[in-house]
């Protein structure tokens, strides 16, 4: 089977940078500040592919690099190297200019204009945040949050995005009479459920989750685990899983890779590398949970 | 069906200072397709150890693991890509642990339909049928279909655990003391079970505490020591 993304050489450098900012970070430096120029390697050479109903656990202490490359991927950050492409499948009937005529990858989306990059966004993936500030407009309805995120992927018709964000909202446990609610009144697990619904509405074929359950408590974070479960199978969604817990990517991810000072350390099966883990840093995350 | 060839693993632990533990070493042995292989030794000799290989939970050391496939040709496990394991254990690998390790918060009819719906490729109404028939056959009282199994009792959850591994009917079955919990009766309901997928064809690998059952149920015993 054949990937629906393939991503390279993916890295990410805060600061001017110098010769040495390579070899001078990394896990075996336990640092990603370079100590000559000063610069920051959020994340460096990250090569995965994602593949079509797969999720992968990215997992690793905060300052590793988990987030950053959350941001790479969804065209927040412009990253100082590597690559990201899409399988034909994925998107060749909406975007046949990204293709090259027999290649069964696109060109990399990383280096294409601001406008075809929120195009694509729009049209094929869906991100959840921590902080769901970052995700929502607090003060705007929640059915407004969705239908902005409908009008971008091009919908038009007013009682169509509304029915649609209705629709949403009843999936992710929200009582449908509240969406002319702001999400400022809702409950922390709630405001989580409306950004879920926001990152589902344009039918994405990506969802990025960087980390969902972090600062809820454990009977929310049980219901939002739940319904990203029930969710998965229902709409056959490739997902990133971003998370420091390794109970969550336990739960939602075959494969998981396991991120130190902005490097990949190991990658493998998730049972694999809970039960044995090769690198030393794996080994103190996995023998530290609780 | 299945060639296991001088394999090894050994535990590097970084974090105890590279302490090396040797979890097994030279383990070699046949299994035919359709046989069933029990194997045996002392605890702490590496049974297990050698289960989780084949299942690839654990990255061998060294050896091959020869497995005659239905979808991918003869692979060897001990070094096969990541993804094709994935894909060998949702088409025809399946695992019984010692103990049931299930989703919270799924019911017990839920567990073991979510393997027939996921891999058979049947109808919810079909799998829900299938589902039920097992768990009846293996004595799990019907008030407690709709609960969750985090909360039964040992023998209870093992009995689950044995209904979610064989209801989608995996081609290869690797047991890790499956009855180790089990009441006598329960036993037997589970050793029927077995035989009645060893008629199907299935072939199967299995670690027995108890040795008498170990070598009535086996067509042939590795020991381990």
């Amino acid at each position: 089977m054949e990937p629906l993304i393939r991503v390279r050489g993916l890295s990410k450098r805060f600061g001017p940078g110098c010769d040495r900012c390579l070899d001078s970070t990394g896990p075996e430096h336990d640092t990603n500040v370079c100590p000559h120029c000063d610069s920051v390697t959020a994340c460096s050479d990250l090569s995965f592919d994602l593949f079509p109903d797969e999720a992968l656990g990215i997992v690793g202490e905060s300052g590793s690099g988990k987030s950053t490359l959350v941001r790479l991927l969804h065209f927040e950050w412009e990253a100082s190297g590597g690559s990201m492409e899409l399988h034909r499948g994925g998107a060749a009937a909406l975007w046949p200019e990204i293709f090259a005529d027999q290649d069964q990858f696109s060109a990399n989306l990383l280096t294409m204009s601001q406008f075809q990059k929120r195009q694509i966004r729009n049209a094929l993936m869906g991100i959840v945040y921590q902080n769901p500030h970052l995700g929502l407009r607090m003060q705007v309805s929640s059915g407004g949050n969705i239908a902005e995120r409908l009008l971008g992927a091009g919908w038009r018709n007013i009682a169509g995005m509304r029915e649609r964000a209705a629709e949403l909202l009843e999936r992710t446990e929200i009582p449908v009479r509240r969406m002319d609610e702001p999400p400022c009144n809702f409950s922390g697990g709630m405001q989580q459920r409306v950004q879920i619904a926001k990152a589902l509405s344009n039918k994405p074929l990506i969802l990025l989750l960087d980390e969902v359950t972090t600062g809820l408590d454990l009977s929310v974070q049980a219901r939002v685990l739940d319904l990203i479960r029930n969710l998965r199978r229902e709409f056959k969604l490739s997902m990133l899983v971003v998370s420091h817990d390794l109970g969550v990517v336990n739960l939602l991810c075959q494969r998981t890779m396991v991120l130190k000072s902005g490097r990949v350390v190991e990658e493998g099966l998730t049972d694999q590398i809970l039960q044995d883990p090769q690198h030393r840093y794996t080994q103190l995350l996995v023998a530290s949970q609780l | 069906m299945i060639t296991v060839d001088n394999l090894s693993k050994n535990f590097l632990l970084h974090i105890l200072g590279e302490k090396r533990i040797e979890a097994c070493r030279a383990v070699s042995f046949r299994v035919p397709p359709g046989g069933f292989l029990g194997l045996s030794g002392p605890s702490g000799t590496g049974k297990s150890t050698v289960l989780k290989c084949l299942y690839r939970t654990y990255l061998p050391t060294g050896g091959a693991i020869r497995y005659d496939s239905a979808a991918w040709g003869p692979v060897d496990l001990a070094t096969l890509p990541d993804r094709a394991v994935i894909d060998l254990r949702h088409r025809e690998m399946g695992y019984v642990s010692q103990f049931l390790k299930v989703i919270p918060r799924v019911s017990a009819l839920d567990v073991v339909m979510e393997p027939i719906l996921t891999r058979n490729g049947v109808s919810r109404e079909a799998a829900r049928q299938r589902a039920t028939r097992l768990l009846e056959q293996l004595r799990i009282p019907r008030h407690l279909f709709d609960a969750y199994p985090a909360t039964f009792s040992g023998g209870e959850q093992q009995r689950v655990n044995i209904a979610r591994a064989v209801s989608w009917k995996p081609r290869l079955l690797l047991l890790d003391e499956p009855t180790a919990s089990l009441d006598r009766g329960s036993v037997e309901i589970v050793l029927d079970i077995l035989k009645e997928m060893r008629g199907e064809g299935t072939t199967m690998i299995g670690i027995f505490h108890d040795t008498a059952l170990l070598e009535s149920v086996t067509d042939s015993v590795y020991s381990i020591c």
